[in-house]
């Protein structure tokens, strides 16, 4: 047992935890906006996975990881677009309309992969680009500011959605739109841009959550490599109470769990079953999701479409 | 007359919604540069060119209909059940413990037996995110998505160590899968085909969720929970256990489907780590094909046998043409979408009647001033 503590190995963790909380900050952050404005967007897996595959598709050709990031970023953009016609303009039930586009993505990713790839391959992603001063801080500078750049922008996407949704005026349409769309639509607010505005940016973050994994996480694309992510991405913005420190704090705690589950993985003398290990973070989705929900009040045009009755 | 128009107009969108589909799917095939006619020729062998091929078809469709009776009840109910994958798994695996630990027993004994510890199996995977909604409010979607990983998981788990076959055990590959079931234990074929019991059990069950939805009085209850809980709770209903009970019954489903599933086709439960491996998807597909039968019992049954087509064609077109079958998987997709869409124009029309009727009544009123006006009649009309 003497093992897990050591202080090395508590680092370790505690630097691939951060590293993990990637790619939940990017998707429960744009759906965080969605919601705020009365949208579920129940795509984010589908829209991750494509920007996974497009993204490592790119990189793979052309060795540019910025023009990879950009691909992500545009396929999100379009599946968000797509999304937000569906929802907003022809008012369809949200749940089932976002599992279809996570079944589009699902599909559309496995089939580019087999035709345009074939096999597993592997690419160079974002390396880490360490923090000059900050850095060479004892412990901190090596769990924090020894990462690549996606983990750097993750984690300041927190402070920037929590100042755009409480501090701006646009932040302030969001909610009033996700919270009475016709009080808003009474004094002016477009319901309909807000929407797509934040249907659209959801699925621009989800498009970089996807590459985050594929070209700096872990630099392969296999299929439905996000395994449930996006879902739990759904999960950890009721968890989080909409707001972005709560699922800033609801990421990092599903990170480090699996941080702790991957450690736990390579040490025998712990017999646990990885399949086992591998179950806890969905129990844990659901424990935290008992507990939170009865707590705080979602936005109360959550999932309804708005119709100006014309 | 006109009536009739509209309904049949209704009953049509899903049509048009999945040509919309298979039309997107053209364009996709075109830009792979593949001839979408032999693509789509390939698929309609594949799925109806010879009487192997039709029992292929009808061998998935099973699933996707019992999958999908569930879904009717729990949609009916307004709970959007996700978690079929995961109750088809843990129906699958507790039917296989029932063959496996009772080996002597006679064969018609075993199947009932087994086709019941799968329907409780899903129904305790279903009625789990029920009770969550129920009593704790937490969103079913998330939940039963939840609950799919975590069977999995525990499939992966028990395929690999407490219920792996014994004779993997002394072998070095160690596939994950049971021991076979006995023959005795098999559902019977229909005709010399792999068409197996499990299709007729689903249609007479189909005919049974359309008699409970419709004709009792716990169907009218679920059904009145979905439209109107706040009215159901004032006319006595207990809205919480109806929606513990629809998760419960849709699980249920799912779970029978995952029993019939070893029983019919596999005869033993193999994992190849994912969910899809054993359920092919149809926890997934369920949902489409009800959805396509507009969520009624009866249009579920043809909805499950296209969707059954689609995918057993779609392993001829991956044969034929090579495309991958995830087409499929991504033109599904595109059904769903369009499909949900496509209540727009419904509900438009109905506004539209609705509008319509009132106006009608409301000339009815200038004959008897005295009438109470209820809704200021000229704003209603212009509404259209």
């Amino acid at each position: 047992m003497s093992e897990i503590f050591s202080a090395s190995v508590i680092i370790s963790i505690l630097t691939s935890g951060i590293r993990l909380a990637t790619p939940y900050l990017y998707a429960a952050i744009g759906e965080t906006f969605s919601q705020r404005s009365g949208v579920l967007n129940l795509g984010v897996e589908g829209q991750m996975l494509l920007g996974a595959f497009v993204s490592f598709y790119v990189v793979f050709k052309t060795e540019n990881l910025w023009l990879g990031l950009l691909s992500a970023i545009i396929v999100g953009a379009l599946m968000g677009l797509a999304m937000a016609f569906v929802t907003v303009n022809l008012q369809a039930e949200q749940g089932i309309s976002g599992i279809g586009f996570y079944l589009f993505g699902l599909g559309m990713s496995d089939l580019l992969f087999k035709m345009l790839l074939g096999t597993v391959e592997t690419v160079k992603g974002f390396s880490v680009v360490p923090i000059p001063i900050l850095s060479k801080i004892p412990v901190i500078g090596e769990i924090f500011f020894n990462q690549n750049v996606l983990v750097y922008v993750a984690f300041l996407l927190v402070p920037i959605a929590w100042f755009v949704l409480n501090k701006t005026t646009l932040g302030l349409n969001i909610r009033s739109v996700g919270e009475n769309p016709e009080a808003a639509d009474s004094v002016g607010v477009s319901v309909v841009k807000i929407r797509y505005f934040t249907i659209i940016l959801g699925g621009i973050l989800s498009g970089v959550a996807g590459a985050s994994m594929s070209i700096a996480l872990l630099n392969v694309f296999q299929q439905n490599m996000t395994s449930g992510l996006g879902f739990i991405a759904v999960a950890l913005v009721y968890f989080g109470a909409w707001r972005a420190w709560g699922v800033l704090a609801g990421a990092l705690l599903f990170s480090m769990v699996q941080a702790i589950q991957l450690r736990i993985q390579i040490i025998d003398s712990i017999s646990l079953s990885p399949d086992i290990a591998v179950m806890m973070p969905y129990i844990l989705t659901i424990i935290v999701l008992v507990a939170s929900v009865s707590r705080v009040r979602a936005p109360s045009a959550l999932t309804k479409p708005f119709d100006r009755g014309e | 007359m006109r009536s009739r128009m509209n309904a049949l107009f209704d009953a049509m969108l899903p049509v048009f919604a999945t040509l919309a589909a298979l039309g997107v799917g053209m364009i996709m095939l075109l830009i792979l540069r593949v001839s979408p006619l032999e693509a789509y020729g390939a698929l309609w062998e594949g799925a109806f060119g010879s009487t192997n091929a039709i029992a292929e078809t009808l061998v998935k469709a099973t699933p996707l209909l019992l999958v999908g009776l569930g879904i009717c009840i729990a949609f009916r109910a307004n709970v959007i059940n996700i978690g079929g994958e995961g109750q088809m798994i843990i129906g699958g695996i507790l039917a296989t413990q029932v063959g496996l630990t009772f080996t002597d027993a006679p064969g018609w004994l075993i199947i009932i037996l087994a086709m019941f510890a799968g329907f409780l199996g899903g129904a305790i995977w279903g009625g789990i995110p029920g009770a969550l909604k129920a009593y704790f409010n937490v969103n079913e979607i998330l939940s039963t998505v939840m609950m799919n990983a975590i069977a999995v998981q525990l499939m992966n788990f028990l395929l690999r160590g407490p219920m792996i076959d014994p004779a993997q055990l002394e072998k070095a590959s160690k596939i994950p899968q049971t021991a076979r079931l006995a023959e005795a234990f098999r559902l019977p074929r229909l005709v010399p085909t792999r068409l197996h019991l499990g299709f007729l059990i689903a249609l007479v069950l189909a005919i049974l969720v359309y008699i409970l939805l419709w004709r009792t009085t716990l169907g009218y209850r679920i059904r009145a929970v979905g439209q109107n809980p706040d009215a159901s709770r004032y006319g006595g209903i207990r809205v919480r256990r109806r929606i513990v009970l629809a998760l419960f019954l849709s699980g249920a489903f799912a779970g029978l489907a995952g029993a019939i599933q070893v029983y019919g086709v596999n005869y033993r439960m193999i994992t190849d780590g994912s969910a899809s491996g054993f359920t092919g998807a149809a926890g997934f597909n369920g949902i489409v094909a009800a959805l396509f039968g507009q969520l009624h019992p009866i249009g579920t049954i043809p909805a499950s046998i296209f969707f059954g087509a689609l995918l057993v064609g779609a392993n001829k077109m991956q044969r034929v043409v090579q495309i991958p079958s995830a087409l499929i998987t991504a033109l599904n997709g595109l059904v769903v979408v369009f499909v949900v869409s496509s209540e727009i124009w419904r509900k438009k029309r109905q506004r539209q009647r609705l509008a319509l009727a009132r106006q009608a009544e409301s000339e009815d009123d200038d004959v008897s001033p005295s009438a109470p006006e209820l809704y200021p009649p000229a704003e209603e009309a212009s509404e259209s």
